[in-house]
């Protein structure tokens, strides 16, 4: 491993992306433009946009940087320049490592901008810190783009890919505790939340939302958050070849 | 460079049978044959990206692909991998980063392969101009052994010209190149000849070898000749 080849890699990403204009656009604004839409959907509910507010101004990142590094680590597979880079002298972790520093830098900006939109523009008011609430937005958005690199190693085309949104994420999203508490699930689909990382992702936000700071089990939730973001790394680097059939 | 029976099976098919050759340092070996009938399977075992069933491939005195070979080695896939959504520099320059050499060595692998778009994102460019980015890449590190696949396809004759000089004085330099192709006047222009045809090496011969052993002037002939003695025996 190479902090030279790392950076040069995560430069050339941010270099691609810099030439799609578009997509800076959609990374950057949707979220933020989401969790507008749902202060307006929650308008005649009091304290239900500040009761989940706080949770989605992490889950949107997750989503999105899911996709994008998800499509973008397939494309690198599909049009040869992995092949290309595999016959040079660079560790595997130097490709995921450089990914996950442009997509980190990506994902921090836009659960900054989401965060300001929220706190500044909605007046979101949380139980705990705002500071707090934005870090962990930034560690959902790090979930999202690790567990999209690895999952892209199953996906031989862009169609299959996308799909992993409701297949991989959509579950993930329904038991995480957002929409019924998990103590209120069946037995089973509880026991299945605990082994999804965006219960924990999702159980940290929702803590400094509503008790007002992570406690014990927050903690628990935010290390092993960061233990399945680089664990998810590694595996995405274990999945890369340099020999195929 | 030596191979030794190499067997190569994708998928349930059998792809090379058991092929043995050599190639000499510092020449231009062509590897001809038409399509599908596993020049690129057996590029790919050079280059060490290939998993193979039995036999091997000694380059440079070690097994391919071994990691000390990976800065000596480079290959140009037939299809050009490079980056579509980057300019032609910002390419080059990130190779160049994890290759560890000179950034002016963009300008000179530029000037070797005759591209000027320097600032142009490669996807605006033409097919033949993206295939010389994947070349110049492949320069970058001046390689000991360059392998090519099908190169200039696609290309304008006079260019096509250009690069066989530039092959010519690379393997002049030292370099040994290895370069495949389905055309056989370019056969003309390398120093030794690998002939092959659906996974089987028909012969490996100089040009003026070749010629001998058929009776035939033309290569093209030639090529038809073993395989008609191929198909007697």
């Amino acid at each position: 491993m190479s902090p030279r080849i790392t950076l040069a890699t995560a430069t050339r990403v941010l270099t691609q992306l810099r030439r799609d204009p578009r997509t800076i656009a959609l990374l950057l604004i949707v979220p933020a433009a989401l969790v507008i839409l749902i202060k307006f959907v929650f308008e005649d509910s009091p304290g239900a946009f500040d009761r989940i507010g706080g949770p989605l101004v992490g889950l949107f990142p997750f989503i999105t940087m899911f996709l994008v590094s998800s499509i973008t680590m397939l494309r690198e597979r599909t049009t040869g320049t992995l092949e290309r880079l595999m016959t040079m002298p660079l560790a595997k972790l130097d490709i995921l490592l450089g990914y996950g520093l442009a997509f980190g830098f990506v994902g921090t900006a836009q659960a900054l901008i989401t965060s300001a939109v929220a706190f500044g523009l909605l007046d979101l008011e949380v139980a705990g810190s705002t500071v707090l609430v934005i870090v962990l937005a930034i560690g959902n958005a790090l979930l999202g783009m690790s567990l999209g690199l690895f999952v892209s190693a199953f996906a031989q085309t862009e169609f299959q890919a996308i799909q992993f949104m409701p297949a991989f994420v959509f579950p993930q999203l329904l038991l995480c505790g957002l929409f019924v508490a998990r103590d209120q699930m069946a037995g089973a689909l509880e026991a299945i939340s605990y082994a999804l990382p965006l219960t924990y992702a999702y159980d940290a936000l929702d803590r400094v939302t509503s008790d007002g700071s992570l406690g014990g089990r927050g903690t628990v939730d935010v290390i092993v958050t960061c233990g399945v973001i680089l664990l998810a790394l590694a595996l995405g680097a274990a999945t890369l070849r340099r020999r195929t059939a | 460079m030596a191979a030794e029976s190499l067997t190569v099976i994708r998928g349930d098919q059998e792809v090379l049978h058991g092929l043995s050759f050599t190639v000499p340092r510092g020449r231009i070996t062509g590897l001809l044959g038409p399509s599908g009938c596993g020049k690129t399977t057996l590029m790919r075992c050079v280059v060490g990206v290939q998993i193979t069933e039995s036999g091997g491939v000694q380059v440079l005195g070690v097994p391919a692909g071994s990691a000390e070979l990976r800065p000596r080695v480079g290959y140009v896939t037939q299809a050009p991998s490079v980056y579509g959504d980057i300019t032609v520099g910002e390419n080059l320059r990130y190779f160049a980063r994890i290759l560890g050499v000179e950034a002016s060595r963009v300008s000179e692998v530029m000037k070797t392969v005759a591209l000027e778009e320097h600032d142009r994102v490669a996807n605006k460019l033409s097919g033949g101009q993206r295939s010389r980015i994947s070349l110049a890449t492949a320069l970058l590190a001046e390689p000991d052994l360059l392998v090519l696949d099908e190169p200039t396809v696609g290309l304008d004759p006079v260019l096509r010209v250009e690069l066989w000089n530039t092959f010519t004085a690379l393997a002049q330099a030292g370099t040994t190149l290895l370069v495949s192709s389905h055309v056989m006047d370019e056969a003309e222009r390398c120093d030794s000849l690998l002939l092959m045809r659906d996974g089987d090496l028909l012969a490996s011969e100089t040009p003026d070898g070749l010629r001998a052993r058929t009776g035939e002037e033309d290569l093209e002939d030639a090529f038809l000749a073993l395989i008609k003695e191929r198909e007697a025996v």
